[in-house]
């Protein structure tokens, strides 16, 4: 279970997270909503240890990952998967390599192994076909499968993912959707998704959390939000431009 | 109300340049530890060993070209400025002297230095400060890999060895270009010029100048990797870490290159 106690965060001046509590079970995929820099990616980057909170408190089953050493954190870390907006492969490894870092890196297993488990991922995420190709050489949609493919090569319980969605075609957002419930689904892990895109939200969330000015505004099912009666919520999911929201 | 603004501005004129000391302090703070956490990580080169050569290769092999022609015409710089004058007075015979001196104590380290940081330092920085912006040390990170054994530590070994080497090559080059001048200016034989520079060879002036080389080496990579691993602000902050490593790493030679010499040379060793 992922626990936020009254997390606050603040970078120079500017109040990023205010009072944030947020408790996510096991196996549930957890949706947070927002506009662009409300904290949505610093919840996450809050999750994987990215930085301490100024007050409050991040456990990870139980475990403090706010006042983790470099050792318990890795440690945690080794439970979490991070799809970042980017992909953030790395240029000079071609997409097999990518997938296999992290296992080789921490000499686990042999090669043969090591080759059976990339092989594993990448045919989970239809990247076969690519699987010598460079970063350079694949496209936006394909560098987010490989991200996802390096971050579920060491079977993480927990997925992060930021915007998996975004800047991609409608049929390539629903095949990353498809991809995220699989992963519930097949792996059983548990998923936190950071998202713009309201139709991505309903088909994956078991749960909503909209975030606005570094606050959890509402949280609840995917049908609790589409019927809230909140002003900003609405406003919000309907994409509409008055409305309480300072645009 | 024209004293009170004056106030504001001059007490902002300070708190901006004590902002930019603090800054300053920090930054060299991050980069000595920088370096030492990679020396730390230095017992696990022979498993990153393709990197470095990989990182050897780019800083080395592909700047010979530049480091050909920057030592042979800084050579025959040197050589034609002292040897005219000093043909003037008949001493033209001291030029395979002060060639061999010159380039041994100083000029080998100091070109090679100066190519290597517009040309590896450079990169470095750019290349970590990209990886940077785009997510891709957080990824490292979050798979658990220390950035500073899977990037920094090969570099800073690369440059280590590199630099040296690079420099030992200058030196030849270098020494090279002043027998060009001296056979077809000063008019002595290559013979007579290389038996005075093998005469004039000091064990003491080639340590120091490898010795040299090394720490301009490690000052170069770890300017380069510290500002890479700090920037921010996508590629506006890409294009700083670059400039500001190149710079820093130009007066940091600069300025250790003389404490080295006044170590060796100023009477205290």
């Amino acid at each position: 279970m992922i626990e936020l106690h009254n997390i606050c965060k603040r970078f120079g001046s500017k109040i990023v997270l205010d009072d944030v509590s947020l408790k996510i079970e096991d196996g549930e995929t957890f949706v947070i909503i927002g506009q662009s820099g409300v904290g949505k990616t610093t919840i996450l980057r809050a999750i994987a240890g990215f930085f301490n909170p100024d007050s409050g408190e991040v456990l990870i089953d139980g475990i403090h990952m706010d006042r983790a050493t470099s050792r318990v954190k890795a440690n945690l870390r080794e439970k979490m998967g991070f799809l970042f907006q980017s992909g953030a492969l790395i240029n000079w490894l071609s997409v097999r390599e990518n997938v296999a870092l992290p296992l080789v890196e921490h000499r686990i297993g042999t090669k043969e192994e090591i080759d059976r488990i990339v092989d594993e991922k990448l045919e989970l995420l239809q990247l076969t076909d690519a699987a010598e190709k460079m970063p350079s050489d694949i496209s936006g949609g394909m560098k987010k499968r490989v991200g996802l493919a390096r971050a579920i090569v060491r079977n993480p319980r927990i997925i992060l993912y930021d915007e998996p969605t975004s800047g991609l075609d409608p049929v390539m957002s629903a095949k990353i959707d498809e991809l995220i419930i699989k992963m519930k689904n097949e792996l059983k892990v548990t998923s936190i998704v950071v998202t713009h895109d309201m139709e991505s939200a309903y088909r994956i969330a078991d749960r909503i959390a909209m975030i606005y000015k570094g606050s959890v505004l509402q949280c609840g099912t995917p049908e609790e939000i589409k019927n809230t009666t909140n002003p900003f919520v609405r406003q919000f999911i309907e994409g509409r431009l008055h409305g309480p929201i300072e645009v | 109300m024209e004293n009170i603004a004056k106030e504001k501005s001059i007490y902002s004129f300070f708190h901006s340049i004590g902002q930019k000391m603090l800054y300053q302090i920090w930054f060299s703070g991050f980069t000595i530890v920088l370096f030492f956490k990679a020396l730390l990580q230095m017992r696990f080169a022979f498993a990153k060993r393709r990197e470095i050569v990989k990182q050897m290769y780019v800083s080395g092999i592909k700047s010979m070209l530049v480091c050909s022609i920057v030592a042979l015409f800084g050579g025959m710089i040197l050589s034609l400025h002292t040897g005219v004058e000093l043909k003037r007075w008949g001493q033209q015979d001291v030029v395979p002297t002060l060639m061999i001196n010159v380039m041994n104590k100083e000029m080998g380290a100091f070109l090679t230095g100066i190519i290597l940081t517009a040309f590896s330092g450079a990169a470095m920085a750019a290349e970590l400060a990209t990886m940077k912006v785009s997510e891709e040390i957080d990824a490292l990170e979050m798979m658990s890999i220390n950035p500073v054994r899977f990037l920094v530590m090969p570099r800073i070994v690369a440059l280590m060895i590199m630099l040296p080497t690079l420099s030992i090559y200058t030196v030849i080059l270098g020494v090279f270009g002043g027998a060009l001048i001296s056979y077809f200016q000063l008019g002595l034989t290559f013979e007579d010029y290389y038996h005075r520079v093998y005469e004039s060879i000091w064990l003491k002036d080639m340590y120091v100048g490898l010795l040299k080389s090394l720490v301009f080496g490690i000052i170069i990579s770890s300017i380069s990797c510290a500002n890479g691993l700090i920037a921010e602000n996508g590629a506006e902050g890409v294009g700083r870490a670059t400039r500001i490593s190149v710079v820093s790493s130009y007066l940091m030679i600069l300025i250790v290159g003389y404490f080295i010499t006044a170590l060796f040379y100023g009477g205290f060793l």
